[in-house]
């Protein structure tokens, strides 16, 4: 390897790390979920941020310690600054002006092409375990979750298997909204009548915090729902267990669920019906309802009938 | 007859829209009591209501822009409070409330805010700075204001009949249509926005007609002052971009008035055609509000250092190449909507090219400084403000331009403070530099500069104490529009983000106190040459404020700089230029045409939402006539005779004279 890249290498390996121990230090205490990952893709995304951040702090803090610089010591009051009132342009300094933020960018730009491609959410993740398949659809205001090789399905709470990729295809009963689980990386929009792919893992035995990161109406806030990921033997005796217990999600089951309703705590399912999230994403299930405007508790104006 | 509104619409058991909406009623009341009991409402109809002048319509423009930012940050402080209440809590705004107040917040401070003071600014100085006598369709402009005043009230009237939309400031389908949205809160947003965007429209293609067609004798385009570059590219922008903006709510209008199926999840709609419609104009928008910023801390930077701006047709450059881009890429709203892995790294790519010719902008304005003699006054401290703000805004903006990164970014509060960083730090700031750099030119004095510093720090400090927290949740996984939430490690930051706001509160408060205090003090603050600041371009060549007509003889340019080169070769000569020939004036007549269609148009606006199709018809038809009345009037023009013009000129020639010798005996 030639010397410059050697010094290239080595200068961004140095500012991503003074960066990486500034933010360390900086958020130490509160919990920053998206430098915590805890998955290969959240730890791709982690780096691909920091190398980011290093290379363009490299411009920016000399940019703004030199704005500063300047307007300090050309004030008015300082008799020692030369003054060139009539000076407007430098052949030099224009190339410089240039070509800095052009270089910042080539290198930024690399960056976004390889990691745009490597991290697609479709791309799915190189591993010798088999992929668990989760189809998700996000419900007014609740994730469904539907397992289905293993036939069971849960509400706001998630188990899945330490170490293995776990492949989401995700849709949307009505709205918009965007799965994420911010320790494990990528979010994706969900939205009615497409599916979407998604591919994550998780690497550490855990309970991780997931949200909908897409506002979707009034119970919006209570869309979040929890990642457990534990060995294999346990997620095997979590699914024996959701198939002994809990309503079956059939069709007439599903409707119903897919009406409106807010912060509903999480829950199991059996024997659900094979082809329901098929049905669900090619809407020969119907779109879920919107709210009832002639409940009288509805909060939409004006009241219909009123 | 009334179609769907009963008296259910007003919200009753909601007592702070109330009550925030009964203090303005009683507020404007007041004013409109002092008004017309004081004598004052002939006067304000004659000069202010039917003025075409473009400096009265720039000046309403911007009052507009800032009796709005008073509403949009109230909205700020509600929600600032909420989030800092609403920890396993719901806080004291219920989620139907909450969510109209995002909506609200974003919609007004865009296009109420932000939007009127960067066409205020623009209107009342570009033809100042082209050295010509008003803007190529002087009444349009004033119909164009009115449109857009329109739009503001029907915002502010849904606060009490009603409700504003619960979308977010920017209604995504589904969420939007019928189905989910059947409330008028939504249509309130739509018919605003369709009545404002025709007045934006319009303004833009008068300013681009009044740069491209209205400048002074030997005004080439590369004589032009910065800002008249920036509003050029952000004008054409409008052009361009806002009828993307009408079609697309056009669209929806027709799905939630007449069953269509654009952007339904039923019968064939495509939701994703929304947002890549409303993000074809949107962020166009995004430079619409920024690039005239950009001509605003050009000027001050250049005239606060006592120099030419460094690279100006580097700038010129980066300025048109910015406005090109700007339309190419309005993917990166949507990198986690899973276009692939081609379509996000082209687009990603793309954005960051945008970092370019602003790093070239940036590196200008500090060769600017390099070497000048810096005059630390507000407009200043703003610019400076500005540039190490909009740096750190800019820096995380190529963050989220990087899909991976985004992917796990998106929407979470680092958006949130990414896009306030560069919309705070460089519009805001830029509107602020741009008010305290020609406030002396509108009306005659300078604002109180101990004041305008406090406000800036308040708003400097304040801001990074508000938002760089937020930058922090985003890294921790919160993301945006939370009514409540249950994280424990949320909890302090928000805190920190409210303190935050509240220091911004006491900046606007400095802000409103200098205004109250500068026209108290009008007299020691007088400028009575019309060049406060030591100006370069033809602004500050004529009287402050200056007459009607601007300049009594339209200057001849020889070079950049106009003024500049005016005073240099006054001080050569030790004196000023001959007494020019003067001759009589034609100025466009006062019409009241902008405010009686703005009228109409705010029926036609009410009547739609509510379903009173009678009266929108009848709104409809005022409209119409109140154009034919104007098509057919008789005079167009009225005539300033050469002994007023003369009179007028003579005065500012004196104080400029008496300036001169102050100049010359201290040199």
């Amino acid at each position: 390897m030639s010397l410059p890249k050697l010094l290239v290498r080595g200068a961004l390996a140095w500012s991503t790390r003074i960066t990486a121990g500034l933010l360390g230090f900086l958020l130490a205490g509160c919990q920053a979920r998206v430098l915590d990952p805890q998955g290969p893709v959240g730890v791709a995304e982690r780096m691909i941020l920091l190398n980011a951040l290093a290379i363009m702090l490299c411009i920016v803090v000399p940019l703004i310690v030199a704005v500063l610089g300047f307007a300090w010591w050309f004030r008015t009051g300082n008799p020692k600054a030369r003054r060139l009132p009539e000076w407007s342009f430098s052949g030099q300094i224009e190339i410089v002006t240039w070509s800095v933020p052009l270089m910042a960018i080539m290198f930024l730009g690399g960056i976004a092409w390889f990691g745009s491609h490597e991290l697609d959410p479709g791309k799915p993740l190189s591993s010798e375990k088999k992929p668990l398949d989760v189809q998700v659809v996000s419900l007014d205001w609740k994730w469904l979750f539907i397992l289905p090789d293993q036939k069971v399905a849960s509400i706001n709470s998630l188990v899945v298997p330490v170490g293995t990729p776990v492949r989401f295809a995700l849709t949307s009963a009505s709205v918009m909204n965007a799965f994420f689980i911010p320790r494990l990386g990528s979010m994706i929009y969900t939205m009615n009548g497409m599916v979407q792919k998604l591919n994550l893992q998780a690497d550490h035995e855990g309970t991780y915090d997931g949200l909908s990161s897409h506002f979707s109406g009034d119970g919006f806030p209570g869309m979040h729902f929890t990642v457990r990921a534990v060995p294999q033997a346990e997620f095997d005796a979590w699914v024996e267990a959701a198939r002994g217990s809990g309503p079956a999600l059939d069709e007439n089951a599903y409707t119903s669920l897919a009406r409106q309703s807010m912060n509903v705590p999480a829950a199991t399912f059996r024997d659900v019906a094979a082809d329901l999230f098929d049905r669900i994403a090619t809407q020969q299930i119907p779109p879920g309802p919107g709210p009832d405007q002639t409940d009288p508790q509805s909060k939409i104006s004006p009241k219909a009938g009123g | 007859m009334l179609g769907r509104l009963t008296l259910a619409a007003i919200p009753l058991d909601q007592p702070i829209p109330l009550i925030a909406a009964a203090l303005v009623g009683l507020v404007l009341l007041a004013v409109m009591a002092w008004i017309v009991f004081a004598g004052h409402l002939p006067y304000l109809w004659r000069e202010w209501i039917t003025s075409v002048d473009h400096k009265r319509v720039g000046i309403m423009y911007t009052l507009l822009a800032l009796v709005m930012l008073l509403r949009g940050f109230s909205d700020a402080i509600l929600m600032r409070s909420q989030q800092a209440l609403a920890y396993q809590a719901p806080g004291y705004l219920p989620p139907e409330h909450y969510d109209q107040i995002f909506s609200a917040h974003g919609t007004l401070m865009i296009f109420f805010v932000a939007m009127p003071f960067m066409i205020g600014l623009m209107n009342f100085v570009l033809p100042l700075q082209l050295g010509v006598r008003d803007v190529a369709f002087p009444t349009l402009n004033s119909v164009s204001f009115w449109l857009t005043a329109t739009g503001a009230l029907l915002v502010n009237i849904s606060l009490v009949v009603g409700e504003f939309a619960r979308t977010g400031w920017l209604p995504y389908p589904p969420l939007s249509e019928t189905a989910y949205s059947p409330g008028v809160g939504v249509d309130y947003y739509l018919w605003s926005l369709q009545i404002s965007g025709v007045g934006t429209l319009m303004s833009g293609i008068n300013l681009v007609t009044t740069i491209l067609k209205m400048r002074a004798p030997g005004m080439t385009y590369l004589r032009m002052p910065m800002f008249c570059w920036t509003a050029l590219a952000s004008n054409l922008l409008i052009v361009a971009a806002f009828p993307i903006l009408t079609a697309t709510l056009a669209m929806l209008i027709l799905d939630r008035y007449l069953g269509f199926h654009f952007f339904t999840n039923e019968a064939g709609g495509n939701v994703m055609m929304f947002n890549n419609l409303i993000w074809a104009w949107g962020h166009p928008e995004v430079y619409i509000l920024i690039l005239p910023a950009f001509g605003i801390f050009s000027e001050v930077i250049s005239t606060f250092s006592e120099k030419p701006l460094f690279g100006y047709r580097s700038m010129v450059m980066a300025t048109m190449a910015i406005c090109l881009l700007a339309f190419m890429v309005w993917l990166h709203h949507f990198f986690t909507m899973g276009a692939g892995g081609d379509v996000n790294a082209v687009f990603g790519v793309a954005t960051m090219i945008i970092a370019v010719p602003t790093g070239v902008k940036v590196f200008n304005w500090l060769f600017t400084m390099y070497g000048g003699r810096i005059r630390l006054d507000t407009p200043m401290l703003w610019a400076i403000g500005f540039v190490v703000t909009f740096t750190i805004g800019g820096m995380t903006g190529v963050m989220l331009a990087i899909p991976p990164a985004d992917f796990v970014l998106h929407n979470s509060l680092f958006l949130v403070a990414h896009f306030h960083n560069v919309i705070i730090g460089g519009v805001l700031f830029g509107g602020f530099a741009g008010y305290t750099f020609w406030f002396p030119k509108a009306f005659g004095f300078r604002l109180h500069e101990g004041w305008g510093k406090a406000a800036f720090w308040c708003w400097i400090v304040g801001f990074y104490v508000a938002f760089m927290p937020l930058y922090l949740l985003g890294l921790m996984g919160m993301t945006r529009r939370m009514q409540h939430y249950d994280d424990p490690t949320w909890h302090p930051w928000l805190i920190v983000a409210a303190v935050g706001a509240a220091i911004i509160l006491a900046g606007i408060i400095c802000q409103v106190v200098q205004l109250f205090v500068s026209i108290r003090q009008r007299a020691s603050l007088r400028d009575e040459t019309g060049d406060p600041w030591n100006g370069r371009s033809l602004e500050w060549s004529t009287a402050s404020p200056p007459p009607a007509f601007n300049f009594a003889v339209l200057p001849e340019v020889h070079g950049e700089e106009p003024y500049w080169g005016i005073k240099q070769r006054a001080h050569e000569q030790q004196h000023l230029d001959n007494t020019p020939d003067y001759e009589p004036i034609d100025m466009p007549r006062n019409s009241p045409t902008g405010f009686v269609c703005a009228f109409f148009a705010t029926l036609v606006g009410f009547a739609l939402i509510w379903y009173m199709w009678w009266l929108a018809i009848v709104g409809l038809l005022g409209a119409y006539a109140t154009f034919v009345v104007f098509a057919w009037r008789n005079r167009v023009e009225d005539v300033i005779p050469a002994e007023t013009v003369a009179r007028i000129d003579q005065a500012n020639r004196r104080a400029r004279a008496r300036a001169l010798e102050t100049l010359e005996v201290a040199s």
